[in-house]
């Protein structure tokens, strides 16, 4: 049964996929029940998994006992068990929020266990992305991640929702199929699909034109789906429009597992040796990518008046974030990107969820809408505050200590004039949460206003109002992580550190 | 030269591939843009039987349950992946469609400039 472990993690979800909607006909509540047992038996088993490799390292699991290059292995080291922990917690955190939340934002009874066995599927996909160790399966994965995420945006309530999915769609399939055309390439160089065996077999074709086309079709294919600007216009409307889970959950676990991927065909399939055989410097084309990601993304969330929106642009930013670790190319610079995938899914989900809450009560998006919401949900604009300073990157947060490893990286690599780029994008998210948190805690409500200036002294509480406790739970939970480890960092970093030692030898 | 056009199936994936994703790019009619994608992805499937053919080889079959000697035969695998990414291919396409299909449904057009339009006007 232990030993199972790695393929269980995928089985499990599955099967209960199958399950989900047809016992969703009797009540949908069964197949929220589903959904959120089986997130969580996911998550015991990443914890499982990551404690395995703990104790005796790499972990390989041979599909149906066929041996690895013949047959798909799934391989469990630092990186795979820290990023499915990520994944697999998100996943726990939505389905749990989930019921309340589609309540409102998906109102056709039957869709909703159609919904719950999508939302299944979709973090099935990204789990076994990340576990398998198999290039072609990592394709196929995708493609079911991907797919079902076009339903889940699909499922938004307003019409844009779904010109989102479709734009989404068109961008994600041309990415996937050029992801695909470069494993082609790959395998016709060394005839092996076997991650493990493509990074052994790979350095005799360095100089080849064959294998730097087959790495520039699978670096253009992923940057598509991580989202890496100038690829990221599916983004902010697909956010913007989708179901707030679907929105929290993706933005936590979608880019994150698309990153995870990068990096590993970066750092395992090929290595760092590889990039001296380039014919241009790929360390510089990320790095300005990353630059013009994190500026834009900060100046474009400055100018959205709808709140999804401006976290889906912010999230373009932090994407940059995660790639200008990658591409400094060294340890801590890597550390600095691992360290981002778990802190940026934490803040962008506890976000998302907050704002997720105020739908529930109010309906409403716009900026303007949250005016005194403070007094009327206490509990949620907390969790909301503190995963705000977190974006800003306020010192005891998460945020901090990502923009911390990746300030050090700069200086380290020689270039200290990424710190200046890091504080103002910084300043930048200082600036457009400010407006929110100002409107937050500082404005009268819309109703209110009248009563204060008129009548001062009959000055009546707000009545609190806050978000059900099955929204608030995960949302709360969510954000105290964001302190947690912004405080006790330790944890999470030695671990990216042990995770970057290997892909960096 | 000759060497070059006796790759012609190399030629025809790289038209393919180009054509397909023209039409995905320069097509207003959201069905269209499907096709182009269609036909983008056929190029990859192209691309990978092209790679498993062998001169003179044979469908993989095994003669006489594997006993005795075998004919010359073509590397099965890139045809199995391939299966999959036909399937893959199917469900993209369909998924797609759904999607034109409610399109049409919500705004009553499929060309992408009228959406676009609809969109600024009503919010």
């Amino acid at each position: 049964m232990i030993k199972h472990l790695p393929a269980l993690l995928i089985v499990i979800p599955l099967l209960v996929a199958i399950i989900t909607p047809i016992i969703g006909r009797l009540h949908w509540v069964l197949s929220w029940y589903a959904v959120t047992i089986t997130t969580f038996i996911s998550f015991v088993i990443s914890l499982f998994l990551l404690q395995t490799v703990l104790v005796q390292g790499r972990i390989s699991y041979w599909m149906s006992g066929w041996k690895p290059p013949f047959g798909i292995e799934y391989a469990v080291d630092y990186l795979n068990a820290y990023v499915l922990i990520i994944v697999s917690f998100m996943a726990l955190a939505g389905a749990i929020y989930s019921r309340k939340n589609i309540e409102v934002e998906i109102e056709d009874e039957n869709r909703k266990p159609l919904f719950y066995m999508i939302y299944l599927l979709f973090v099935t996909g990204l789990m076994g992305m990340v576990v398998t160790g198999d290039i072609f399966n990592i394709y196929v994965l995708l493609e079911i991640a991907s797919l079902t995420g076009y339903a889940l945006i699909a499922l938004g309530k307003k019409r844009r929702a779904l010109v989102a999915a479709y734009n989404y769609l068109v961008m994600g399939t041309v990415g996937a199929t050029f992801f695909l055309l470069g494993i082609g390439y790959l395998y016709l160089m060394t005839g092996t699909l076997n991650i493990a065996d493509l990074a052994a077999r790979l350095p005799e074709f360095y100089q080849t034109k064959a294998v730097f086309t087959a790495f520039t079709f699978i670096v253009v294919g992923l940057s598509i789906k991580l989202a890496i600007f100038p690829f990221h216009f599916w983004l902010p409307n697909s956010y913007a429009h989708a179901p707030s889970t679907v929105s929290a959950v993706m933005a936590a676990t979608g880019a994150k597992v698309a990153a995870y991927v990068l990096i590993r065909v970066m750092f395992t399939v090929f290595n760092p040796e590889f990039y001296l055989h380039v014919p241009f410097n790929i360390q510089y084309i990320l790095l300005i990518l990353a630059v013009a990601a994190i500026l834009v993304g900060s100046i474009m969330a400055l100018a959205q008046t709808d709140i999804k929106k401006m976290l889906a642009y912010s999230s373009v930013g932090q994407i940059g974030y995660i790639v200008l670790g990658i591409s400094l190319m060294s340890v801590t610079g890597m550390m600095g990107s691992l360290i981002h995938l778990l802190n940026h899914a934490l803040m962008k989900g506890a976000l998302f969820f907050a704002v997720g809450a105020v739908v529930y009560r109010t309906g409403l998006t716009s900026i303007e809408n949250l005016r005194g919401l403070g007094k009327k949900m206490p509990w949620t604009m907390a969790a909301f505050t503190i995963a705000a300073l977190s974006m800003t990157g306020v010192p005891l947060t998460v945020g901090f200590v990502s923009k911390w490893y990746l300030a050090v990286a700069s200086i380290e690599s020689g270039m200290w004039w990424l710190v200046p780029i890091i504080l103002l994008s910084s300043l930048l998210t200082a600036v457009y949460f400010w407006r929110i948190l100002d409107s937050i805690w500082l404005k009268p409500a819309p109703g209110e206003e009248s009563l204060e200036h008129g009548h001062n002294s009959h000055q009546t509480p707000v009545k609190s109002n806050d978000a059900p406790l099955t929204m608030l739970i995960p949302t709360f939970t969510v954000a105290m992580l964001c302190l947690v480890f912004g405080v006790f960092a330790y944890a999470p970093v030695s671990l990216v550190e042990k995770a970057a030692m290997i892909l960096l030898k | 030269m000759i060497e070059l056009l006796a790759k012609y199936n190399y030629w025809i994936v790289i038209i393919l591939l180009t054509t397909g994703l023209y039409g995905v790019m320069a097509r207003q009619n959201l069905i269209k843009k499907i096709i182009g994608l269609n036909v983008f992805q056929t190029a990859v499937l192209l691309f990978y039987v092209s790679m498993s053919k062998i001169e003179g080889g044979t469908a993989p079959i095994l003669i006489n349950h594997g006993h005795g000697p075998q004919p010359l035969f073509d590397n099965p695998l890139p045809q199995v992946l391939m299966l999959t990414a036909i399937v893959v291919g199917i469900s993209t396409t369909a998924v797609a469609l759904t999607f034109v299909t409610l399109i049409y449904r919500e705004y009553g057009t499929i060309e992408e400039d009228q959406i676009l339009e609809l969109n600024k006007h009503n919010d």
